[in-house]
């Protein structure tokens, strides 16, 4: 099966200091992942590269049926091609509403011109629904985004990546912070829309993890330590001794 | 069904009402209709206010929505002065000379009339030859073109090497002081062909309507200028209203997640940058008939920074928060640096508002910054909630 994102080889150091060491991890077109690994694994940075906020010091990152190179293109341009990402901190637009969060999230047109002439349609405002029907967000339309609670912020930022319809979601800790219920609709949610893309998680939670249901990568010191299933990495001593013993202990 | 841009933007109505309807009582009240309890120097003092309220707007869409603290938008402002003044007095010069010369007996060719303009123009700068840039000073038409197209080359050059290297915060603002500064020095000097500090003068005598009174002069661009913000005040408000506005808001509030849903936030900056240089620019055509002179003083940076604190003062993030604080900071300002103000009187120290007006000013930017940041705009958000 070809690869969605191929990264391979990839290296970055701020300062002196190897955050991503030789980093090699593939996503298939229609899978869910999650990763996981200790604090300053590399998680968050790896996101940061595939985006397009870092540029890696060598190695490649390959996206898509054309083989396209991701390294060099903007942060926009790789959003363009189908790359969604939810940050670590929540990140919705507190003063605009639900629905504005959305319809400027939503897959149309970017140039500044196009959006200038913006009209409202009502095929727009179907999508906008939709979406805020899978994030449980239906009612709250109409709310002004700061005023929504820390879980239903986090679903807002998700709901804004369905709406970008992207082909690879990037999803960085989407439970921190949230109840075990709301957690379990979050799975759900990500369950959900892996069905038609590339979903990747990263979580600290096990239980979490657990209800994915998927494959694992563990990351450690900037590279892949184990990958397979949740029961395979954690039997791993490595993953144990790094990660599973410290979150224990 | 999707409610109509008036609907959903009230304040354009309230402001587009008070704006005419001021318009029309200090029409009536000029010495044009013969009433004449407004002089025509106070016309002009409301008329070039009115300016500076649609460039302080201009300055509320660059910094209070889309979050870029230009301080060098009143360069923007000065350009478009000069470019309005180089039409002004060449014309009127042109008429002058002309007039002179047809006193004497032998006709003067094309050369004697040019060279004459350019003695009285450039004399004070000991020069008599006609700069560059003065090649389509004889058209109006082409003058006005400046008006627009100056301030929105350089701003979109300006803002073209600045967005795209990604400088943001406190370094694109001192790069836009740095700007106008350079600006300001290069106009300063005798040879940049703009008569150094002598500036452009005269402006107030239209070229061919020397018969007509400054009365009714004063009136028309009173006018002029009260079409020209509230005609600013509807495009903006479009602009802001809508999906664009959603986008630079977005940008002020959180670029990276604006970059990160595929807007290329770097051409919504230059397309704020440029469109409001253009109508400050627009404004300062303006303004600068109206006050008669320009010199490169009105440029300096200071010029820049004061704009925003009326910003602040008005209220960032609301059109007619920015229009308010324009009108209400200058207005004071003027009243205080004019000897309106009675100077007090400590026994041991006389206060003296012409020197300690910029302190009291000082003060303000501070308290209404520390203590009401939404400024003389948010006391209508008080209002409101009240009727509610
Ligand atoms: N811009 C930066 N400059 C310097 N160091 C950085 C930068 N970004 C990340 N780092 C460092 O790189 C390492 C990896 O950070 P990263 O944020 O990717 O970890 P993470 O796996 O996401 O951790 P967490 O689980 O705590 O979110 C950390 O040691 C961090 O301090
Ligand atoms: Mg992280």
């Amino acid at each position: 099966m070809s690869m969605l994102l191929e990264v391979s080889g990839v290296s970055v150091t701020f300062d002196g200091f190897r955050a991503i060491n030789n980093l090699s991890i593939n996503f298939a077109p229609a899978e869910l992942r999650a990763i996981i690994g200790p604090n300053g694994a590399g998680k968050t940075t790896f996101m940061d590269i595939v985006t397009g906020k870092t540029k890696p010091d060598e190695g490649t990152v390959i996206w898509g049926d054309r083989n396209i190179s991701l390294l060099g293109m903007s942060e926009s341009q790789i959003a363009m091609e189908g790359i969604g990402r939810k940050f670590q901190k929540p990140t919705v637009f507190e003063a605009q509403t639900v629905r504005q969060n959305l319809a400027m999230a939503l897959k149309n047109p970017r140039g500044p011109f196009v959006v200038l002439m913006h009209k409202k349609t009502k095929l727009n405002a179907a999508r906008i629904e939709a979406v805020a029907e899978q994030i449980g967000l239906s009612d709250s339309l109409t709310r002004v985004a700061g005023e929504l609670s820390h879980g239903q912020k986090q679903w807002l930022e998700i709901g804004m990546l369905l709406a970008q319809e992207p082909r690879l979601m990037l999803v960085d800790e989407p439970a921190a912070g949230m109840t075990p219920e709301e957690r379990e609709k979050t799975t759900d949610i990500l369950k959900e829309a892996a069905k038609t893309r590339a979903v990747v998680v990263v979580e600290h939670d096990m239980e979490f993890v657990r209800r994915l249901d998927c494959k694992v990568t563990v990351l450690h010191e900037g590279s892949v330590l184990a990958e397979g299933s949740l029961d395979h990495v954690t039997s791993n001593q490595t993953v144990i001794d790094v990660y599973l013993g410290r979150a224990h202990a | 069904m999707q409610r109509s841009f008036l609907a959903q933007n009230p304040s354009v109505i309230w402001f587009i009402a008070i704006l005419a309807l001021f318009t029309v009582v200090v029409t009536i009240l000029s010495e044009v209709s013969g009433v004449g309890v407004i002089s025509t120097s106070f016309i002009k003092t409301l008329g070039k206010t009115l300016c500076l309220c649609l460039v302080a707007i201009t300055m509320d869409v660059v910094w209070g929505y889309c979050g870029i603290l230009s301080l060098g938008h009143f360069a923007f402002f000065g350009i478009g002065g000069y470019a309005i003044g180089m039409w002004l007095m060449y014309a009127r010069t042109e008429l002058i000379v002309i007039e002179s010369l047809a006193a004497q007996a032998i006709p003067s060719t094309a050369a004697e009339i040019s060279d004459a303009i350019g003695n009285q123009i450039f004399g004070v700068v000991g020069s008599s030859e006609f700069p560059l840039i003065w090649t389509f000073a004889d058209s109006l038409f082409l003058q006005l073109l400046m008006v627009i197209l100056v301030p929105g080359l350089l701003a979109l050059a300006f803002g073209w090497l600045a967005f795209r290297s990604r400088v943001t915060g406190v370094y694109l603002s001192i790069l836009t002081q740095a700007m106008t500064l350079a600006l300001a020095l290069y106009l300063f000097q005798n040879d940049s062909g703009l008569r150094g500090n002598n500036g452009l003068s005269g402006l107030q005598n239209i070229p061919g309507y020397r018969d007509v009174p400054q009365a009714t002069v004063s009136i028309i661009f009173f006018i002029a200028s009260a079409i020209a913000l509230g005609a600013g005040y509807v495009f903006f408000a479009w602009i802001v209203s809508g999906k664009m506005g959603n986008v630079i808001k977005g940008i002020r509030d959180n670029e990276a997640r604006v970059w990160f849903l595929g807007y290329h936030v770097e051409r919504y900056k230059l397309f704020v940058f440029t469109v409001t240089a253009v109508v400050a620019g627009i404004a300062g055509a303006l303004y600068y008939p109206q006050a008669g002179i320009i010199n490169p003083g009105e440029i300096a940076p200071i010029a820049s920074i004061y704009l925003a604190v009326w910003v602040a003062i008005g209220g960032r993030g609301r059109l007619y928060g920015a229009a308010i604080g324009a009108a209400f900071v200058s207005l004071v300002s003027s009243w205080f640096t004019g000897g309106g103000a009675p100077n007090i009187n400590l026994g041991f120290y006389t206060i003296q508002w012409t020197d300690w007006w910029l302190v009291l000013l000082g003060f303000s930017f501070v308290a209404v910054t520390l203590f009401f940041p939404k400024g003389i705009g948010g006391l209508f958000d008080l209002l409101m909630r009240k009727q509610s």
